[in-house]
């Protein structure tokens, strides 16, 4: 088989190579691809839209459809996640385990029973013990309030530096996905549970699209911001530049949460009891 | 031979994407572990990615933010050359492929773990050991 | 878009790629793809891409590379392949 693919792979080579001979040299300022369609854009963007990063403007203005099916594409994994692991799940494991903390005895419960009421003394602890860092605790703990801030600022300043709604959204994720390593999984699902994660990244989605019914309701097409003029009382390139931050806000609430609730699927293997 | 030295020096960095594209696909179909059939497919995503990225690249273009002499908060300025910055639209499709791929690599991690729940091994022969027995 | 440099991370992205379909360990290839992402972060920003680098830095050596450590820390770590 390793024989097979080797051939079948250096064959492929062959053929790919041989195409190759007719691209332009890399940087190549008269070729093709910077010659027929990007200059409009260019020299046209900041003009239409009011937004100096011209990436940002194509993204969520001029192909702002498919951003939005994009966008749909991350919350559709993040179900398919959760329907893998979490609802398909096999029996819940044969003993729960806590720790009594004054005296350090640990205490199984086994499948099936439960502690009734209020019991202060007995921690819930993982079965696979990971030995725990004070150090990257307690740097952490400083450092994740930072990293959100600087994720925001990357949401807000996309449209005159590189960054945008997937970048910002991602680091939020990753700040909470920070949280669940440094600590343990338990504390950071008490942070944001369960349900409020999935609800999030349909909101997210919802924003996206609502954007766009918005902008129907009120006369123009869909996804066309400049509609929206009439509603916020200015004039309608400022109105593009509105709608792409609106759009990109909804984009990083759906990217952070389904980073998260993929994160916590996989580390759990669906049980949500422990990670990492 | 010159005309191959010529097409080397001008064409290498094709065929350096080619050979990475080539190492995942090699990836994909000899390797018996379903992780690193994995890894094969995210080598290869990442390649295609970089090789669309080349296009975009253009010799003494800054990056496609636009500049404006007087600072930020000025109006529109006056006339936009597009000789002075890289073409944007190979970015702008490539930060979708991006996001799909790690949409991607979440689902068929979840995937591999449910098989390993099932059969107990992550090895290609193993499993089809298991299935075609009883 | 100096020549040397190109030609250096070029280099080390390939060796990286081999690397993390060669070795038998199944976290050290999820390291080394990480690392193989970051040093494809490195050549789009050579290239002038700065968005995609800014995305690849944050997808690619955050959230994918914990996302296969959590799998194989769920599964097996060892492969005889």
């Amino acid at each position: 088989m390793k024989v097979l693919g080797l051939i079948l792979v250096v064959a492929c080579w062959i053929l790919l190579a041989v195409g190759a001979t007719d691209f332009p040299r890399m940087g190549d300022p008269a070729s093709p691809a910077a010659l027929h369609v990007s200059p409009r854009y260019l020299e046209k963007g900041l003009a239409e839209t009011q937004t100096p990063n011209i990436v940002t403007a194509v993204l969520a203005d001029y192909r702002g459809y498919d951003t939005m099916y994009e966008t749909t594409v991350v919350f559709a994994a993040g179900v398919s996640c959760f329907l893998l692991l979490r609802f398909f799940r096999r029996q819940a494991p044969p003993h729960t385990l806590y720790r009594h903390k004054p005296s350090g005895t640990v205490v199984a419960i086994q499948r099936g029973y439960r502690l009734r009421g209020p019991h202060p003394d007995l921690v819930p602890i993982d079965r696979d013990w990971a030995p725990h860092d004070p150090i990257v605790e307690l740097a952490s703990r400083i450092l994740i309030p930072l990293i959100q801030i600087f994720a925001l600022y990357v949401v807000a300043h996309g449209h005159y530096s590189p960054g945008g709604g997937f970048q910002g959204g991602v680091i939020l994720g990753a700040s909470l996905i920070l949280l669940a390593i440094s600590q343990d999984l338990r504390t950071a699902q008490a942070r944001l549970g369960e349900r409020s994660n999935a609800l999030l990244s349909a909101i997210g989605v919802l924003i996206y699209v609502g954007v766009g019914a918005l902008a129907l309701a009120l006369g123009g097409n869909f996804l066309d911001y400049g509609a929206l003029a009439g509603l916020m009382h200015v004039d309608p390139v400022y109105a593009r530049n509105l709608g792409i931050l609106f759009v990109e806000i909804g984009v990083a609430i759906a990217v952070m949460a389904t980073m998260f609730f993929i994160y916590r699927n996989v580390a759990s293997a669906g049980a949500l009891d422990e990670g990492l | 031979m010159d005309r191959f030295l010529e097409l080397l020096t001008s064409n290498y960095n094709y065929w350096v994407y080619i050979t990475l594209m080539m190492i995942g696909l090699w990836g994909m179909i000899a390797k018996r572990n379903l992780v690193k059939k994995i890894i094969g497919m995210s080598i290869f995503q990442t390649a295609i990615i970089l090789f669309y990225i080349s296009i975009g690249a253009k010799e003494g273009g800054t990056i496609p933010i636009i500049m404006e002499p007087g600072g930020h908060g000025s109006a529109a300025q006056a006339v936009v050359r597009a000789a002075d910055y890289i073409n944007p639209l190979p970015h702008v499709l490539m930060l979708t492929a991006i996001v799909v791929a790690v949409a991607t690599l979440g689902v068929a991690l979840s995937l591999a773990i449910k098989i390993y729940q099932r059969y107990g091994t992550l090895e290609e022969k193993d499993i089809l050991k298991q299935i075609n027995k009883p | 878009m100096i020549v040397q440099l190109d030609l250096v991370i070029l280099t080390l992205v390939v060796v990286c790629a081999v690397g993390a379909l060669w070795v038998r360990d199944l976290l050290s290839a999820a390291i080394l793809f990480g690392a193989y992402s970051f040093m494809l972060c490195l050549l789009w920003s050579i290239m002038g891409a700065v968005d995609v680098a800014f995305t690849e830095a944050s997808v690619g050596a955050g959230v994918s590379t914990v996302f296969m450590v959590a799998a194989v820390f769920r599964t097996s770590r060892r492969t005889k392949d």
